[in-house]
């Protein structure tokens, strides 16, 4: 049998498509923000000495993780209506995103702020910096630079998550093609377009935090420039010059 | 209205037994197809390796949602009937085998040159190196990610609800539609959900940590 593509059907539509690619950046953005400060500070939690709060962080962790993230949302949205708390769909989805992108992102900066070596918190004790000091610049920042590009693939996961708030009818991309779909009924174009579309926002999504990892980070910087030096002329003193951290690193090792 | 009873219990399990039989089916089938693409990832010949790319970035980069809606519609242009069952189990395997063939490759590379450059000097060939040599020792490494994106099959299998697969999100769904006692319709499918995958998270974290403990 054969079958003829009709895209051109799709192009009435494409302010839909736009308004609903525009709404997953949206709740991205928004879940990107909130589940990033509630993944540090359950990461925190967790790593605490008090154990109540940490038991707390760690069955939250656990639990989101370990559940998929369409019955958690439909546990929040029809099970909250039912207890009569009821909420307009995008905002369920937020805080649903931020609810599951925070126990993932939790782990990963808990991962991190583990793998720093004991000893590096020694040393900078022996300079006699303060604790909030040494919390801030030996543990946090080095541990964030650490899981900075897995931390930031699980947000772009999250983009691509985004598309099962479509199915308590919040307003995205995915459910903007549900209902173009049904008014067309050219059901695989439509989809096809939407994939296409996904795909554009995850480059774009993934060149951004790397442009954020560069300008965040000022080692990416030195290294980077380091390395083109380095290739540039592979001299004695440009050698000598690349990366000041890697020998830190190495004497920490 | 009704109550929750015996009935809807056995219904559920039914579901569950159903999500068991789909995370195992795209396992295995993605597995094969995994094993592909983490062969055409480490190829001699750039094009294949360039195409294996491709293929899986496209792949991340696509919600399986919508590569579902894909599969489902896609086949049923030719004008079969596609079983639900099919439509996520073609769906699910090629995005198990885009994201196990990244995990693989990464194990694969993570081995040293020296060790295929030995087994060429033993008189090996490029194909026996790596079954012989170099996959055994891959296998190791990548047991963790691979026990660990298990959970994420298992997981992803609730997506299969929506072309209408009576796997254990479905079955829920069903209850809840002549019941309406969400909270505890969903929180029983969550707790199942949480009762196969927690041990196997526990299980993929235990193997990570061995593994660093011996390479330490």
């Amino acid at each position: 049998m054969r079958y003829t593509f009709d895209f051109s059907g799709l192009a009435p539509y494409w302010q839909m498509f736009l308004d609903g690619a525009i709404t997953t950046l949206e709740l991205t953005l928004a879940s990107t923000v909130f589940g990033l400060i509630l993944g540090i500070l359950c990461a925190i939690g967790r790593r605490g000495s008090r154990r109540w709060l940490s038991g707390l962080c760690g069955v939250y962790i656990e639990t989101v993780r370990n559940t998929p993230f369409l019955v958690q949302i439909f546990i929040f949205y029809f099970g909250l209506s039912s207890l009569g708390y009821t909420m307009p769909a995008a905002v369920a989805a937020v805080i649903t995103m931020v609810i599951n992108v925070g126990a993932y992102s939790a782990e990963i900066i808990r991962a991190g702020m583990d793998a720093v070596p004991p000893g590096q918190v020694e040393a900078a004790e022996c300079l006699g910096l303060s604790r909030p000091r040494i919390y801030w610049h030996v543990v946090m920042l080095p541990a964030f630079e650490k899981v900075y590009p897995s931390i930031t693939s699980q947000f772009v996961l999250m983009m691509l998550m985004s598309s099962v708030t479509s199915q308590i009818s919040a307003e995205e991309l995915t459910g903007a093609a549900n209902n173009i779909q049904s008014i067309t009924f050219l059901s695989l174009e439509t989809y096809i377009v939407v994939a296409g579309l996904y795909l554009v926002l995850a480059v774009i999504l993934k060149a951004l935090f790397w442009l954020g990892g560069t300008l965040l980070f000022r080692r990416r910087r030195v290294v980077a420039r380091a390395a083109r030096a380095a290739s540039a002329g592979p001299r004695d003193d440009a050698r000598r010059k690349t990366p000041p951290s890697a020998t830190a690193r190495r004497s920490a090792a | 209205m009704d109550h929750f009873t015996f009935v809807q219990f056995v219904y559920l399990l039914k579901g569950l037994g159903w999500t068991l039989v789909l995370s195992a089916l795209s396992f295995v089938l993605g597995s094969v197809g995994g094993f592909g693409v983490m062969l055409a990832r480490v190829s001699r010949f750039g094009v294949v390796r360039a195409i294996a790319a491709v293929f899986i970035q496209g792949i991340q980069g696509i919600p399986l949602l919508v590569l579902l809606f894909i599969v489902y519609f896609g086949v049923g242009i030719f004008g079969i009937d596609v079983p639900p069952l099919a439509a996520a189990g073609i769906a699910l395997m090629v995005y198990v085998s885009a994201f196990l063939g990244e995990i693989w490759r990464g194990s694969v590379e993570s081995i040293e040159k020296i060790q295929w450059e030995a087994a060429e000097c033993l008189g090996l060939s490029r194909w026996q190196s790596l079954i012989l040599v170099v996959i055994p020792q891959a296998v190791r490494l990548s047991l963790p990610a691979t026990v660990g994106f298990l959970v994420q099959v298992l997981k992803s299998t609730s997506l299969a609800s929506v072309v209408g697969f009576v796997e254990l999100t479905r079955a829920g769904q069903i209850i809840n539609n002549s019941l309406f006692q969400p909270f505890l319709v969903f929180a029983l499918v969550g707790g199942f959900y949480f009762l196969l995958c927690y041990p196997l998270s526990k299980w993929s974290r235990a193997m990570e940590r061995k593994l660093n403990v011996s390479r330490r």
